[in-house]
């Protein structure tokens, strides 16, 4: 197993949060991982990227050019990153903030409207959680429960109740299929 | 086994450098080095040790200069820019024999260039960068992991043979997360004996001076010659590389630090299609593993380097094999990503046309 993972939106909507709690999940549960920020002068409402790999073996390059996985959580993303998804690859988009649709036949789509589930949650901020539920549903090369359990890891002050709402959001995440 | 701990690359250099003994921290903030500073500001005191934000590169050098001559372990670190404005510190440091540790997180260059990684200062780190004739001990990580150990072995050789150490990494190195595994066991400084000639209080025992001049007639050509003693044995005894599939290999790809992970990646991609590729990869950059690409030049049919610059260790592989065997050069300047789909196509490329001499492919 070898997952090359692209997550990418606007500065602020937790792009970097999912992908260093991905990496440690992997990490967790006994898998290499990478994990690589893009990092130039981002701000909050710029764009932010990240780099994941989650593999069964070696990771070889940490930047993840034809991403197995690219999951977009805004508009800018989708023109930017639905071109490099390997053929045969999984493309996750955010319908609650693209509305553009993705034009290639050669790759997996799964629609899910991230913002609107995790408001329907109580709170729109965990709208990253449920990307990363429908992410390990999708693809299996990780899974909910060790998401999960990284979430203490990562965030050490979070309160057992806001641990819990993001638990929520990964298995409503997970409830999606690939059309 | 202690539990793996998923680190960015700077933060492992800095808490490697603290396992391996070091006490004195001094630099000044850069992009895409910030995590270092940052990291020892708050762990140096909890193991006793001091950090200083100084007030420029220069100052920083300085401190460790000074730190350096009391013998006890001590680090500066900046990017590109930064390391440039420390040269003439390091020209100092090497010239008094003081181990002091360095590290270079590149970014892109040249001038004030970007933050992204790149692999630029290669010749900066290996060729003295300062003035006059000294080495580095150079060492290139290509993961966290390596990141966290090897200021050990760097802290070794600068206290063994008295020479400055660095460890040249890059942007993306710096700011990647990985699981570290820190392989040795942490020094405790105060176990180390006092080198004998360390400055400090001098009661019973004799004076002791260390300076980079001697201004007596012949004096500096006796410290450069006593000094290349101790670089013959770091060239017969340090070098370190790593290699992979080259058992049956054709091409070798030479690339060190980020560039070898990408390589890795356009090697198995090549293996796929058939095309019998392996990798080599310098560890130490100096000193370079030269006898090895020789006799590795025996049996392999042409070399191709794999760099983020316009083309600098090439001229040490060129060097080394001097006209055993083709040499091409894949080069991405600029601080531009290297993709392994590019090093692939290039690799194809070169291997279909057979090229019998250098040539740089695009």
């Amino acid at each position: 197993m070898y997952q090359g993972i692209r997550i990418s939106g606007f500065g602020g909507q937790g792009v970097i949060s999912a992908g260093v709690l991905l990496a440690q999940a992997g990490m967790m549960d006994g898998k290499e991982v990478s994990f690589f920020p893009a990092y130039g002068a981002e701000m909050r409402g710029g764009t932010a990227n990240c780099s994941v790999v989650v593999a069964s073996d070696e990771v070889t390059t940490p930047i993840v050019s034809m991403p197995d996985t690219a999951i977009v959580l805004n508009e800018p993303s989708l023109a930017k990153f639905e071109p490099m998804v390997r053929p045969g690859g999984l493309l996750i988009i955010n319908t609650s903030l693209i509305n553009s649709r993705p034009t290639r036949k050669d790759i997996r789509i799964l629609e899910v409207p991230c913002n609107a589930i995790a408001a329907g949650l109580g709170n729109g901020k965990v709208m990253n959680m449920v990307a990363l539920g429908a992410f390990a549903a999708a693809t299996g090369a990780i899974s909910v429960d060790a998401i999960a359990r990284a979430l203490p890891k990562v965030y050490k002050k979070l309160k057992p109740e806001v641990i819990e709402l993001n638990v929520n959001a990964l298995r409503r995440g997970a409830e999606f299929k690939v059309n | 086994m202690a539990e793996k701990k998923l680190m960015k690359g700077n933060e492992a250099l800095a808490e490697g450098a603290i396992r391996a003994g070091c006490r004195f921290f001094a630099g000044y903030p850069i992009t895409p080095q910030n995590e270092i500073p940052e990291y020892m500001s708050w762990r140096m005191p909890q193991v006793g040790g001091a950090f200083v934000q100084a007030e420029s590169e220069v100052s920083a050098i300085n401190m460790i200069y000074g730190a350096g001559a009391t013998g006890v372990r001590c680090m500066t670190s900046s990017s590109s820019p930064g390391i440039s404005l420390k040269q003439e510190g390091i020209s100092y440091c090497a010239g008094a024999d003081l181990p002091v540790f360095i590290g270079n997180v590149m970014r892109g260059g040249p001038g004030l260039g970007n933050i992204a990684g790149a692999q630029g200062d290669y010749w900066q780190a290996t060729r003295g960068g300062g003035h006059g004739d000294y080495r580095t001990f150079v060492m290139a990580p290509n993961c966290v992991t390596e990141l966290g150990n090897f200021p050990h072995k760097c802290f070794e050789v600068s206290f063994k043979y008295r020479i400055p150490s660095m460890v040249l990494t890059d942007g993306l190195l710096g700011q990647m997360m990985e699981p570290v595994d820190f392989k040795h066991p942490e020094i405790d400084p105060k176990s180390l004996p006092e080198p004998d000639w360390a400055l400090g209080v001098a009661r019973g025992r004799g004076k002791r001076i260390v300076k980079s001049y001697d201004l007596k007639e012949g004096g500096v050509e006796i410290m450069v010659n006593e000094r290349v003693k101790r670089y013959q044995r770091i060239e017969a005894s340090e070098v370190m590389y790593e290699e992979k599939m080259l058992e049956d290999a054709e091409v070798a790809l030479v690339a060190y630090g980020i560039s070898a992970r990408v390589s890795v990646a356009a090697m198995k991609m090549a293996r796929e299609k058939g095309l019998k590729v392996g990798l080599f990869r310098p560890i130490t950059l100096w000193p370079f593993p030269k006898a090895r690409l020789v006799e590795l030049s025996a049996r392999i049919k042409s070399f191709v380097v794999v760099e983020m610059s316009l083309g600098q260790m090439v001229e040490d592989v060129l060097l080394s094999l001097n006209g055993r065997a083709p040499v091409h050069l894949y080069a991405k300047p600029g601080a531009s990503l290297i993709t392994a789909e590019e090093v692939c196509a290039a690799l194809e490329k070169i291997m279909k046309k057979g090229a019998k001499e250098y040539a740089a492919v695009k």
